[in-house]
């Protein structure tokens, strides 16, 4: 296959390179860092990550066009891989910033984590920062040549519960089950950061560069 | 199987260089940063904590190409923190490949500085760093307050209170080094550990004391941490990552191994 071009999608919400070095150090040295709508349209697949408050994410998506933007990229069959806020993003809705409107790309909301305990009876810490494991609750082209139960780089206090549990690719645990990655058709998205996820993340973003976007 | 507890190697970068004090005193050099991270994310270490400890402020560019070099080969978490003044510094360092940011004097001039860069970049990506002090007499309850300068300084705030008004003002994160302990190698301080640890919602490392890989546990284990930083047991190839969890996983405790 010849080289193909990948745009991530800069919003202007936090800093984009270590996506951008990862995806270099996987396998591609054609990365784009875009937040110009006609060349992320070009481009051969795509990525929408995010970081932050999910209010200033979406207000920035809609102010920019991104919103369309997308939703043109699923419909075109591009693989589209979601991290983190940007998966979140792709909810119908999230509780946080007050109540935010996403882009409806899978059924479900994002909900702030409920509390709870940890082994040894003390309240579980907001946010989940660390690495927990991952169950591979479906095969998925993405999960290929990294073992189930492999832990990836999690930092977020809000998670994401679809309402179709056969969209729920990854499951993770923390106080309740929630979802550690999401995909149906060419879209893919990881609560998790692959891009600090080391070995197995690295891993992931072969796969990505990998794929036909088909499952 | 959970969430794991993590061991972070710190660097403490002086004029881009790195070094370990002892009670920041008498510091020696262990070499290039971006080769010891490097070194480090082969290890297995689940994080990097970079501290500049350059005293110019003229030098900060040093510190920024440094902290992209890193940022280009290592694939995992990176703090970096020291001389963190401002909105924009803060911002530069995001920019340059850091993941998060630490603040510890600054935010003791100006604690609406947490809150606004919490605001501005996420909660996930601000750290704060806590140096506290042991300042009660024998006998007394246990108090400590935080410190600057090193620790030659107190500041007469409460180390607990402020940990709690730090999570209040949007920190996702406490970077706790007692001072005491600091360059001791006589193990965490985990009385104020456990203090901070409990008051607090948000994760806690444990920093300052380290010289064993018991140490290392009983920060999880007794202090409560979250997470665990040493330096000098790793830079000086006394213990290597690879050991240190292996030792806290038979201890019971939850690793990426």
């Amino acid at each position: 296959m010849a080289l193909q071009r990948v745009a991530v999608i800069d919003y202007g919400m936090g800093n984009l390179h270590s996506v951008e070095s990862a995806l270099q150090h996987a396998g591609t040295s054609d990365v784009v860092v875009t937040a110009d709508p006609e060349i992320v349209a070009a481009a051969d697949r795509v990525v929408f990550p995010g970081v932050g408050a999910i209010g200033d994410c979406m207000a920035e998506i809609k102010r920019l066009g991104f919103d369309r933007l997308i939703t043109e990229v699923v419909a075109s069959g591009k693989p589209l891989l979601g991290i983190c806020v940007g998966m979140q993003a792709m909810m119908e809705g999230s509780e946080e910033s007050g109540g935010t409107q996403c882009l409806g790309l899978f059924e479900g909301v994002v909900q702030r984590f409920p509390g709870g305990m940890d082994s040894q009876g003390r309240p579980l810490k907001i946010p989940h920062m660390g690495w927990n494991t991952v169950r591979q609750s479906v095969a998925h082209p993405l999960w290929q040549g990294i073992e189930d139960n492999t832990r990836f780089y999690f930092v977020h206090s809000y998670c994401v519960t679809p309402t179709r549990s056969e969209v729920q690719v990854g499951e993770c645990e923390y106080g309740l089950p929630f979802a550690a990655a999401v995909a149906r058709d060419n879209i893919f998205a990881t609560q998790f950061h692959p891009e600090k996820s080391h070995t197995a993340g690295l891993q992931l973003l072969t796969n990505f560069l990998n794929w036909n976007g088909s499952c | 199987m959970g969430l794991a507890k993590r061991i972070i190697p710190c660097l403490d970068v002086d004029n881009g260089r790195v070094v370990k004090g002892v009670n920041f005193v008498g510091i020696r050099d262990a070499g290039d940063p971006v080769e010891i991270a490097r070194r480090y994310n082969q290890a297995g270490a689940d994080e990097i904590t970079f501290l500049d400890i350059t005293a110019s402020h003229e030098n900060r560019d040093t510190t920024v190409h440094t902290v992209e070099q890193i940022a280009r080969e290592v694939f995992i978490p990176l703090t970096v923190g020291g001389g963190v003044r401002s909105v924009d510094d803060i911002r530069v360092l995001l920019n340059a490949g850091a993941d998060k940011v630490s603040i510890n004097t600054a935010a003791i001039h100006n604690p609406s500085l947490v809150q606004e860069s919490a605001a501005r970049f996420g909660s996930q990506c601000i750290v704060v760093a806590i140096d506290a002090k042991a300042v009660h007499e024998d006998g007394e309850a246990p108090r400590w307050e935080i410190f600057t300068h090193g620790g030659r300084k107190s500041t007469g705030i409460d180390a607990v209170r402020w940990a709690e008004k730090m999570a209040d003002l949007g920190a996702g994160e406490i970077l706790l080094t007692s001072m005491d302990r600091d360059g001791t190698k006589n193990g965490f301080d985990l009385a104020v550990t456990r203090a901070i640890a409990d008051a607090v919602p948000i994760p806690v490392i444990a920093s300052g004391g380290v010289g064993n890989l018991d140490h290392l546990a009983q920060g999880v284990l007794q202090g409560h941490a979250d997470a665990v930083l040493a330096a000098s047991i790793f830079h000086f190839g006394e213990y290597t990552v690879a050991e240190a969890k292996a030792h806290m996983a038979a201890c019971g405790i939850e690793m990426r191994l």
